[in-house]
């Protein structure tokens, strides 16, 4: 392979490495703080996509708006999930809330199926990312060094927020000690729908600019982005904002390189990801960067 | 300042409070005393609002705040020191400290009280940065009642503050409670170490099964022979 080749790859790596990341944000926050698998958040990501698009084309917004609208709208989707879904739960056993959330997934799937139709829409780039730039041999999409800025940028605001800011301290404090939390004056609810708000935002931003790097919108397209980010939150260690990061770009990486290197095996590029899954669950089942599971005494 | 009359608390199936009432007037320690299970720690974990099933009532300043939550019972100034200390051990102490201070909305005199909570703990000071888990035993506990302190109580309750700690420790942590006490706080104390508690206490209460059996002041209850056989060791 020539180095202008791999060069192309790796930033189309960087870039669905990014994708994953921001999305595996979402889930390891929520677990962080509730335990809980949100299986429902790759359906958020699908929203966030499907509301620019329709910002853009039903309603002929400027891109700015229309992103930032989208984002806000996907954003209070997730706390409705929260308020309506898993609020209710908080006392039950976990899995009650974990089959809440598969059932939420395939409600908002369905309900997207009703709305928009299940045909696959393109989405009209803007013009500023159309076209490819050249360096030398190197030919590179623009979306590919804007996707991996814009998600560098969003996740350096979500950790000067997780570490600096006081409803950041009680996320942190949240995912320890719930209880304690309350004691402290802490009102757990507001947190969690904070939480939940945050992550759903992310999300959007990554199915928007899912939807530009593929240029489509489809009711079930959060569906395997979902699966695979929930992969690379694992990978990473579930609860670590750190590791969601490390194991999102890990997984981008290896989906790229192996259709690169090895092409005979690019039909497996999705399977890949779940025998991952399987592999880490039996070797470090606490991920690349996950705590130790602590000892009560 | 807060009396708690006739509660009782249900933990799923178990009747664990059976209609007590205490009394605790402003400016005092006063203590409950019992074996394990005999609901002391329900009791204060009911007046904080972390029990949802309960009935009764609980008078805090004329309030009754037996249905209110943890967050705004922290408002109306109670703290909690609950058993077991239970710090963030992933957070540094400052950040320990803060959370304490999360119900507050003065931010310009958290920093002062901050320091007035190392100078009560100095040993804080020197481990501001590191994290609670770092701590030895007593260190948390000093975290846990400093980090209660932050959040400016009138009334402050500690469940088994002296629990696990060394004789040398568990006579350091009377002392500080004697000396909060002495800043004007008030004290609900749950302890196992009976006699240094009655010691300390204007007034007392033992509990048996969810019911208060006996109650006096702390000189009493150390005179009485019935918690002398029981609670004291003869």
């Amino acid at each position: 392979m020539s180095l202008a080749m791999f060069v192309q790859h790796f930033f189309n790596a960087l870039t669905l490495g990014s994708l994953y990341s921001l999305i595996a944000i979402g889930y390891t926050m929520v677990y962080g703080i509730l335990r809980l698998i949100n299986f429902a958040h790759g359906d958020i990501f699908m929203l966030g996509a499907y509301f620019v698009f329709f910002g853009t084309i039903a309603f002929k917004l400027p891109w700015l708006p229309a992103v930032l609208l989208a984002v806000a709208a996907s954003s209070f989707a997730g706390i409705l999930v929260d308020r309506i879904a898993y609020r209710p739960l908080r006392d039950a056993p976990r899995i009650s809330a974990l089959i809440s959330s598969i059932g939420v997934s395939f409600f908002i799937q369905n309900l997207a199926i009703v709305l928009f139709t299940g045909i696959p829409r393109p989405v009209q780039q803007p013009k500023i990312l159309t076209g490819i730039m050249q360096f030398g041999a190197v030919r590179i999409l623009p979306l590919t060094l804007v996707v991996p800025t814009i998600s560098f940028v969003l996740v350096l605001g979500l950790l000067w927020i997780v570490n600096k800011t006081k409803p950041g301290l009680a996320m942190r404090a949240i995912s320890k000690d719930i209880e304690t939390t309350r004691l402290m004056g802490v009102s757990v609810d507001k947190i969690i729908a904070l939480t939940f708000g945050l992550g759903s935002a992310l999300a959007a931003a990554s199915g928007i600019m899912w939807a530009l790097r593929y240029p489509q919108v489809h009711p079930l397209m959060g569906s395997f982005p979902g699966f695979k980010a929930f992969i690379a939150a694992v990978l990473g260690g579930i609860g670590s904002i750190q590791g969601a990061m490390v194991g999102g770009l890990l997984l981008g990486f290896i989906e790229i390189m192996i259709v690169a290197f090895l092409p005979a095996l690019s039909g497996y590029k999705d399977a890949f990801a779940f025998v991952l899954l399987i592999i880490i669950l039996l070797v470090k089942p606490t991920g690349l960067m996950g705590e130790k599971l602590e000892e009560k005494v | 300042m807060l009396s708690v009359e006739e509660l009782h608390v249900h933990y799923g199936g178990i009747h664990a409070i059976k209609g007590i009432s205490i009394e605790v007037p402003q400016g005092k320690i006063v203590t409950l005393i019992g074996a394990n299970g005999a609901g002391k720690s329900s009791t204060l974990r009911a007046i904080a609002g972390l029990v949802r099933q309960k009935k009764g009532r609980i008078l805090y300043k004329e309030e009754d705040i037996l249905h209110r939550s943890p967050e705004h019972i922290v408002r109306a100034g109670i703290a909690m020191v609950p058993e077991g200390r239970r710090i963030f051990p992933q957070l540094s102490v400052e950040e320990n400290l803060k959370l304490g201070a999360y119900a507050r909305t003065d931010a310009a005199n958290i920093r002062s009280d901050m320091d007035w909570v190392f100078e009560l703990f100095p040993r804080l000071r020197e481990r501001a940065w590191q994290k609670g888990g770092t701590l030895s035993g007593g260190e948390q506990q000093m975290l846990a009642l400093g980090r209660a302190l932050m959040s400016r109580p009138e009334l402050i309750m500690m469940d088994e503050p002296s629990l696990g700690l060394a004789p040398l420790l568990v006579r350091e942590v009377f002392e500080i409670i004697a000396a909060i006490n002495g800043e004007g706080k008030t004290v609900l104390l749950v302890e196992q170490n009976a006699y240094a508690a009655l010691k300390i206490a204007q007034y007392a209460y033992v509990l048996e099964v969810g019911s208060v059996v006996l109650e006096g002041t702390g000189e009493q209850l150390i005179a009485d022979p019935r918690v002398r056989e029981a609670y004291l060791g003869g």
